[in-house]
Formats: structure tokens, sequence, C-alpha cells
């Protein structure tokens, strides 16, 4: 699969390197030299310097032939505009977009963007795992 | 009528500023407290409101669902564009504005429904392009949906629309000349209006016939 990612941060970078990993052809789109930088010699990748919501950018990093398109830096607005640019101008069926304001994942995601919150998800992981340690508690409290 | 200004650099104070001399209700949301604080000084402390234009909590406390019009004009693009899609989508107001700040990226602000876009760097182009004495059709306005321009040109001696009527210069079906200016007087021209050289027209078009009507108007 080509897969294209905008935005090297932890989150992009990390994807960047799984996906390179598992033998995924990918691109990963950066302002920052030095993020791009950062993901070493083991990435096999292709690396392109610009703004992930400039056609021009895109285009350069092949996004006219990508299958997936992630939208993962650190800035909700550009992820968001950047999405609208890979759907609505280059048709990219596939688009993830991160969005960490959870009442804005909300609402793009009402307006139709395939949105991945990761401080809901982060949220419910917690809950999850406090509630078990709950549950715990109060059973050895009744065994007592 | 309410309008709501986001971005509270140079072009939000001045556009806030004279939006309210001609009498419009106004307010200004501007994140920065020291920016704010100028702004207060300069607008009245009714007419700022400090926050992040952005965010949709700043939207609901400031009743934007009552707003007749949006205007974002902070420096980032992908901010304008967040800032009228929250208005238009989820706030319903009737007309959003965006400047942007590379041109390419008004194809995506029109597909996504925002209203009016204003390049700062085409109107600046523009406004060179004008002082300069080459002949052009100079962009003054995209509209709604990527379909529509207004354009600004001389009729140029010897291009095919000088001496001729509009109705003969096979201006195509998605171009319109809506406005001519000869010396001091303006005409609102139709089929039979004669064009001549030296004429400043006003024509909207869709960018597709925008070459054509570039070669009438200027002859090349």
């Amino acid at each position: 699969m080509k897969i294209l990612i905008v935005g090297c941060g932890r989150l992009g970078s990390y994807l960047a390197l799984s996906f390179s990993r598992e033998g995924h052809s990918v691109t990963v789109v950066d302002v920052d030299k030095e993020a791009l930088a950062s993901l070493g010699p083991d990435f096999q990748g292709e690396t392109v310097v610009g703004k992930g919501i400039d056609e021009e950018v895109l285009r350069r990093a092949g996004i006219e032939q990508v299958d997936i398109f992630i939208a993962a830096t650190g800035y909700d607005n550009t992820n968001i505009m950047a999405s609208y640019v890979a759907k609505e101008i280059f048709k990219i069926k596939n688009v993830i977009t991160r969005l960490d304001d959870p009442k804005k994942a909300e609402i793009f995601r009402s307006l139709g963007l395939n949105v991945i919150s990761p401080i809901t998800l982060a949220a419910e992981a917690i809950r999850k795992c406090a509630e078990g340690l709950l549950c715990t508690s109060l059973s050895s409290a009744e065994e007592r | 009528m309410y309008i709501i200004i986001v971005g509270g650099g140079k072009v939000g104070y001045y556009l806030g500023k004279s939006l309210l001399e001609s009498g419009h209700e106004i307010l200004v949301v501007e994140k920065n407290p020291n920016r704010a604080n100028f702004l207060i000084d300069e607008l009245g402390a009714d007419h700022v409101w400090l926050g992040d234009g952005c965010d949709s909590s700043t939207f609901e406390q400031i009743g934007l669902n009552r707003a007749d019009a949006v205007i974002a004009v902070t420096g980032d693009d992908e901010d304008n564009l967040v800032i009228c899609l929250l208005a238009k989508q989820k706030f319903g107001v009737p007309r959003t504005i965006a400047r942007i700040n590379n041109p390419r990226n008004a194809k995506i602000f029109a597909h996504l429904g925002v209203d009016v876009t204003v390049s700062t760097t085409e109107v600046i182009e523009a406004q060179i392009q004008r002082a300069l004495p080459i002949p052009s059709l100079v962009h003054l306005l995209a509209l709604k949906r990527g379909g529509i321009e207004l354009v600004e040109g001389r009729i140029a001696p010897g291009s095919p629309a000088d001496g001729k009527r509009i109705r003969e210069l096979g201006i195509p079906d998605d171009a319109l000349v809506v406005m001519v200016v000869r010396d001091d007087q303006t005409i609102v021209p139709y089929g039979d209006t004669t064009l001549m050289a030296g004429d400043e027209i006003l024509a909207v078009t869709s960018p597709q016939s925008k070459e054509v009507l570039k070669r009438i108007i200027l002859g090349k």
C-alpha cells in the first residue's frame, strides 16, 4: 500500500516507521527538515519538506497515487485543511484525520471526516484501566 | 449587521474600525491578551473578545449563531478555513469571508462553501498591476464554489473589442461584461453597447473563460 503521512512528530514518525517496516511504501511530509531527519536510517520511505496543506507540496509527495492519507500533525486546523485538500481536490478515499480537541473531533466527524482523537482514546483507555482497579479493590474489600 | 471578525492583527483592526464607523455591530476575536488590550483601548471593550477563534466554545459564548457574517483574517490559512467551516456548517452563519495568504488555497475554500476569499497576495499584485502601464486583466474577487471571478481590464487599441458591439465579440456564455467606465461615465452595458479602446470594463467570468475574455479585451 502507498501511504502518505503529513506531520512527522511523535505520532507521524511512529506510524511512518512501523508502516515502512511492514513493507508499505511510505512518504512523510513536514515543514521541519530536522523532524524528517529524525526518522533515521531505518526508514525506507520518502520524505518531502513543505506544508501539508499545499497542493503543490502534496503533488510532489505523490498524493495522486496514494491509497491512504493520514493527517497527523500536532495542529488540528492543519490536519483538517490537509484532509479536505486530500479528499476534495485529490479525491483520496481513505483519509484519516488526527484531532486533539475532542469537541472539534465531534464536529468534524459529523461533517464527514474520518477522525481519530488521541485524547478521547487515551481517556477511554485510562477509564477502563481505572474501572478495573476500582472493581478489584471492591471485590477484595468484599472478600475481607 | 452583526459581524464577527476573527483575528485582531492589522487587517482585523482596521476592518473592525471602519465597519464600526459605518454603524455595524462588530466583535473582534483575538487570542493574544496584549493585542486584545490594544484593541479594547482603540475599539472599546464591547467590541473585543479575548479568546481562540478556532475554538467552538468561543463561538457559543459570543453568540455566533446570530451573526450575519463572519470574517476570518488571521495570518494562517488553515485557521481561517476552520473558522469559516465552523461558522457556516455548525452555526449556520449566512456569509463567511476568509483572508487567504496563499492564492493556491482559494480552490479548497470555495469548494467547501466559504462564500468569499480575499487573497492579500493577489490584492497587492493587482494594485501594482493597475499602477503599471501594462495592459492586463486584473483579478478582483473570487466568489463562492470556485465558479466565478470578478475581473477588471482596459480595452486595448486594436483589440477584438475595440469599436465592436458586445454581442459581436463571441464572449463565452459563462462570462459577462457588467460595467463599462468611459471617461467619467459609468455604463451598464447590454449587447448593443459598443466598446472603445480605453474603456475600463468590469466582468464576471469562470476561470476557464478568463483567457478568452483576455484575448478579446487585450488582443493577446
